[in-house]
């Protein structure tokens, strides 16, 4: 629904205020350049994002994702201190962060939300500072290697598009931080507020 | 060196999988092109999205209204640092995740992929998530009504990486 308001809402700014601004003409022929872009752009891409999708689906039959799960162990029970006596959540959110970090959204998906349920059965109807933490960590990006942009960057040209690598972790650390500080934070201010 | 590196780290990767793949004795081939094919699955998915959110993306630059909200908040954006060319981007990012490609995309062509608004633009999309809809979907599959401070606590490391964005592109490129 969200969409449908924003989509008709950049429709209808674009009509009325080039029409208003005497771009009418530029318009009504970006519609159909738009269009064919789109198609263009997603052709372009194919070839880069199906490579990815492949190298994925190795690292998860050959056991290196679930390595990656391992190590991430002692970080979690840190952030989810709730939580640390129960195997089978925990499993669920290294799990999670472990697609997250791949890059695999699908699967990262499912699984954080079988952590969240788990989360959920403690306090029912009511978020609880780890299911708050668990979902300030998901709406935060943390994958290593972002292969959508950088197969967008490469379908416009770009010789190296994984060049810009050490800024999107350095994005990634600053956001992940703030997020989680913000949810310590205002765990303390909302008991403190009750 | 380093630049060498980051960009031998996709061919690196695959070549790790591959090899302990075969030291587990994975179909690693196999495996690669049923992977390739689901990717192909997801690419077809969002062709349809694209198309839409490109035709507005389009119809809104060329009706001159995005400069002109643009050049609203200017100021604002440079002086935190920010191309104020990402201002799209920077209102449809938490809300869907295609419309916020097709835009990225979008900036990226126009600008290229090697300019400061390009790589800001990527970085933008590659340290981001689409907040709202995984709030929906954790809290929705949780059957959670009372979200507390998650909302809030989402939004604040999303204005982080989106100023950390700008800033980290001019660390890395001078």
């Amino acid at each position: 629904m969200a969409m449908t308001v924003i989509w008709t809402g950049m429709v209808v700014i674009s009509v009325v205020y080039g029409l208003l601004a005497g771009n009418g003409a530029a318009v009504a022929a970006a519609a159909v350049e738009g269009a064919a872009a789109a198609v263009e752009l997603c052709i372009t891409m194919a070839g880069v994002m199906c490579l990815w999708m492949g190298v994925m689906e190795v690292m998860k039959r050959c056991g290196l994702a679930e390595k990656l799960s391992q190590l991430l162990r002692p970080i979690l029970c840190r952030l989810y201190p709730d939580f640390r006596k129960d195997r089978e959540t925990m499993d669920a959110i290294s799990a999670n962060v472990s697609a997250n970090l791949l890059g695999l959204g699908n699967a990262a998906t499912p699984l954080g939300i079988q952590a969240a349920r788990r989360m959920a059965r403690k306090t029912p109807g009511v978020a609880s500072d780890s299911l708050c933490m668990l979902v300030v960590c998901n709406t935060a990006s943390i994958q290593l290697l972002p292969t959508t942009v950088a197969a967008v960057r490469q379908g416009a040209g770009c010789a190296t598009p994984f060049d810009i690598l050490p800024a999107v972790w350095l994005a990634s650390a600053v956001s992940v931080t703030v997020g989680i500080l913000a949810a310590k934070v205002m765990a303390r201010a909302w008991r403190a507020g009750k | 060196m380093t630049q060498l590196l980051i960009q031998m780290v996709a061919p690196l990767i695959i070549a790790l999988a591959a090899v302990w793949g075969m030291a587990k004795r994975v179909d690693v081939y196999g495996a690669l092109v049923q992977g390739a094919g689901e990717g192909l699955g997801v690419l077809i998915k969002i062709v349809p999205a694209m198309v839409g959110l490109m035709t507005a993306v389009y119809m809104l630059r060329a009706s001159g209204a995005m400069e002109a909200a643009g050049a609203l908040l200017a100021p604002f954006l440079t002086r935190l640092g920010v191309p104020p060319e990402t201002v799209g981007l920077l209102l449809v990012r938490p809300v869907s995740g295609n419309a916020a490609l097709g835009v990225g995309s979008e900036l990226i062509a126009t600008y290229g992929p090697d300019s400061a608004i390009g790589r800001t633009a990527a970085v933008m999309l590659g340290s981001t998530e689409t907040t709202f809809y995984t709030i929906a979907v954790y809290f929705g599959a949780a059957g959670i009504r009372k979200t507390r401070y998650a909302v809030p606590a989402a939004l604040c490391a999303d204005v982080a990486a989106f100023l950390a964005a700008a800033w980290a592109v001019r660390w890395w490129f001078g």
